[in-house]
């Protein structure tokens, strides 16, 4: 039951992502990360990961890709209309590199195979918001509270990055 | 249960097609979105192993790069208008002003 | 087990109706405060009207843009009314009386609400008009600045639980409602969930005098019926919300101190009454309210969730936790 819900996740979220990489439209490639982030918070579930599966829908696909979708409709980007009409150099060499580092990711990995985890019993203990808050709360106090600086310098930032200030800006 | 090698392959596969997003596309948004692809593809096989492991560290770890992901795409949109409004384009080609 | 699927089947089946009833309620109440007779014609006091609606929605013919985006166009309307369904899930309407138990029900629901907004942006985006476009940016950014606020004041109501689950959220309340333990909780809540559900005064998302009609502008058929449908559950559900989170759930006020032993039976059918009167008296404020305030302006809006709900929310979250604290370190 698991392999198949896994399966049929997995070639979901690659499924998405090639979509995404390879839609000439904007908005559709916003919104095959969308079903990309909510296929992978089903693989979180099937990892027993519950509070990073529900973080993940509530700050990736509810605010992040919100966010993205209210710039692409705001600056109303056009489509890409040159993507794959003639054949490319640049394409061939990006996609020779990409072989290149998944050819590295999977020899490392082989390496290690031996000593690769198998399932723990803790699994289902592990991924509940009572046992991830436990931690964060005790042991990870003091990355979490620079977390809470960190946020509030990025809207900060963002807020002093895009603000129309009228007669400075030159508009073209 | 899948074993973790599954796992591992799929997140390598995801940041691979990712990487090859963030060399073909000319949309800066779009190659934003890749990197935030690749950004879940790491994601991924840290859950993965915290769950295999049993080991809860690595699930904070992710909660950790969320919140830094969260604050990295409101700066890099910031930016993203920015330059559209000096532009009025956002194709990574014609934001070449730092280029000599 | 069995009982589970008896409240999916009929909680699922009593919000799709509850619906079209909220559709019958909103006309006739309407009339009633406006001093005329509202629909009154089709079946006795008009009660069939809903009927007539829906027969008449389905007849029309269904336009697409023809510079729009037809596969979004279409997908858009399904969204906000799966949202609105897939919340039910986890809402108590009984002691015991939940179709599933989610250790972390509360932060399902907040995830829910914020896939809501696609239906929305994506109906304005994909009509290629510009004043859908402008109503469904208005309605993304709305909806999610009204999020935080509203996140905090179902945090301060989880404080008082001490659970992310709302099946304990509901039973904490059984002798103090949230709403007297936790009064300005309760307000932010009412506000943030009228934005949320896009009602008057935060129907700006389609104000008719700038705005035609908004998102939907060019939907019609069944497609704006589904939106139709949708504004409606989310009233619903946001009542039951509202019930749930700070009016008592399924208790009657201060039930903890003198309600007798009662058999399950009999516990059962007063728990489903209570939670169904009181959603009923929430339907009722956010169709009083329609009929009563007019609308604000989009910036009063913004200013309104930014500059005051959200610090409000977040100095009552605060100001609760340490009460808490005290209180919880004077009995030790």
């Amino acid at each position: 039951m698991e392999i198949y819900a896994f399966i049929v996740l997995s070639v979901l979220a690659i499924g998405s992502a090639l979509g995404m990489i390879l839609n000439k439209n904007t908005v559709n490639s916003a919104l095959f990360l969308v079903l990309h982030l909510i296929s992978l918070a089903g693989i979180y579930l099937l990892l027993k990961a519950q509070f990073l599966a529900i973080v993940q829908i509530i700050v990736y696909a509810g605010a992040i890709m919100v966010l993205f979708l209210f710039v692409i409709m705001l600056l109303n980007v056009a489509d890409e209309p040159s993507l794959f009409d003639r054949f490319r150099v640049g394409y061939f060499l990006a996609f020779l590199l990409g072989v290149a580092v998944l050819g590295q990711i999977v020899y490392s990995v082989a390496g290690v195979a031996g000593i690769l985890p198998q399932i723990s019993p803790e699994m289902e203990r592990i991924g509940t918001v009572e046992a991830v808050g436990d931690v964060l709360f005790t042991e990870y106090l003091m990355p979490f509270e620079m977390t809470a600086i960190l946020l509030t310098a990025a809207v900060v930032g963002a807020l002093m990055v895009a603000q129309f200030k009228s007669g400075k800006v030159s508009r073209a | 249960m899948i074993s973790i090698e599954w796992l591992i392959s799929l997140s390598a596969v995801l940041f691979t097609i990712g990487l090859i997003g963030v060399l073909i596309r000319r949309n800066a948004v779009v190659v934003f979105m890749c990197i935030e692809l690749m950004l879940n593809a790491v994601n991924l096989s840290l859950v993965a192993f915290s769950a295999y492991h049993g080991d809860i560290a690595g699930q904070i770890l992710v909660f950790f790069s969320l919140s830094v992901a969260a604050a990295e795409a409101v700066v890099g949109l910031a930016i993203i208008i920015a330059i559209f409004r000096n532009n009025l384009s956002v194709d990574i080609g014609d934001i070449n002003l730092l280029r000599f | 087990m069995t009982l589970s699927y008896i409240v999916l089947g009929v909680s699922t089946f009593m919000l799709l109706n509850s619906a079209a009833l909220a559709v019958y309620a909103e006309r006739r109440v309407a009339a009633f405060i406006q001093n005329r007779y509202g629909p009154n014609r089709v079946g006795p006091l008009g009660l069939l009207q809903p009927i007539a609606d829906v027969l008449k929605l389905i007849l029309k013919e269904d336009v697409t843009p023809q510079e729009g985006f037809k596969f979004i166009h279409t997908i858009a309307p399904v969204i906000p009314v799966t949202t609105a369904l897939m919340t039910v899930a986890v809402i108590p309407f009984g002691d015991g009386l939940v179709v599933t138990e989610i250790n972390a029900s509360i932060l399902y629901l907040l995830a829910i609400a914020s896939l809501g907004v696609y239906g929305v942006t994506l109906a304005g985006w994909s009509s290629n008009s510009k004043y859908s476009l402008l109503g469904g940016l208005r309605a993304s950014a709305q909806m999610i600045s009204y999020e935080l606020p509203l996140g905090m004041a179902v945090a301060s109501c989880v404080l008082f639980a001490g659970s992310l689950n709302i099946t304990d959220v509901a039973a904490s309340q059984e002798v103090w409602w949230n709403v007297i333990r936790n009064p300005i909780g309760a307000v932010i809540f009412i506000i943030a969930a009228f934005a949320e559900s896009n009602r008057t005064p935060f129907d700006l998302v389609e104000a008719e005098q700038e705005l035609v009609g908004g998102f939907h502008t060019e939907y019609s058929s069944m497609k704006f019926g589904m939106f139709f449908l949708a504004e409606y559950m989310h009233v619903v559900i946001n009542s039951m919300l509202i019930t749930t989170f700070f009016f008592g759930s399924y208790h009657l006020p201060f039930a903890g101190l003198w309600l007798p032993e009662l058999t399950t039976t009999q516990k059962m059918i007063l728990d489903v009454s209570v939670f169904v009167g009181k959603t009923g008296f929430f339907m009722f404020l956010f169709i009083w309210v329609r009929w009563t305030i007019g609308r604000f302006k989009f910036d009063q809006v913004m200013n309104l969730g930014w500059a005051k709900l959200l610090p409000l929310s977040i100095a009552n979250f605060l100001i609760i936790a340490i009460v808490l604290y005290v209180l919880n370190m004077m009995n030790v």
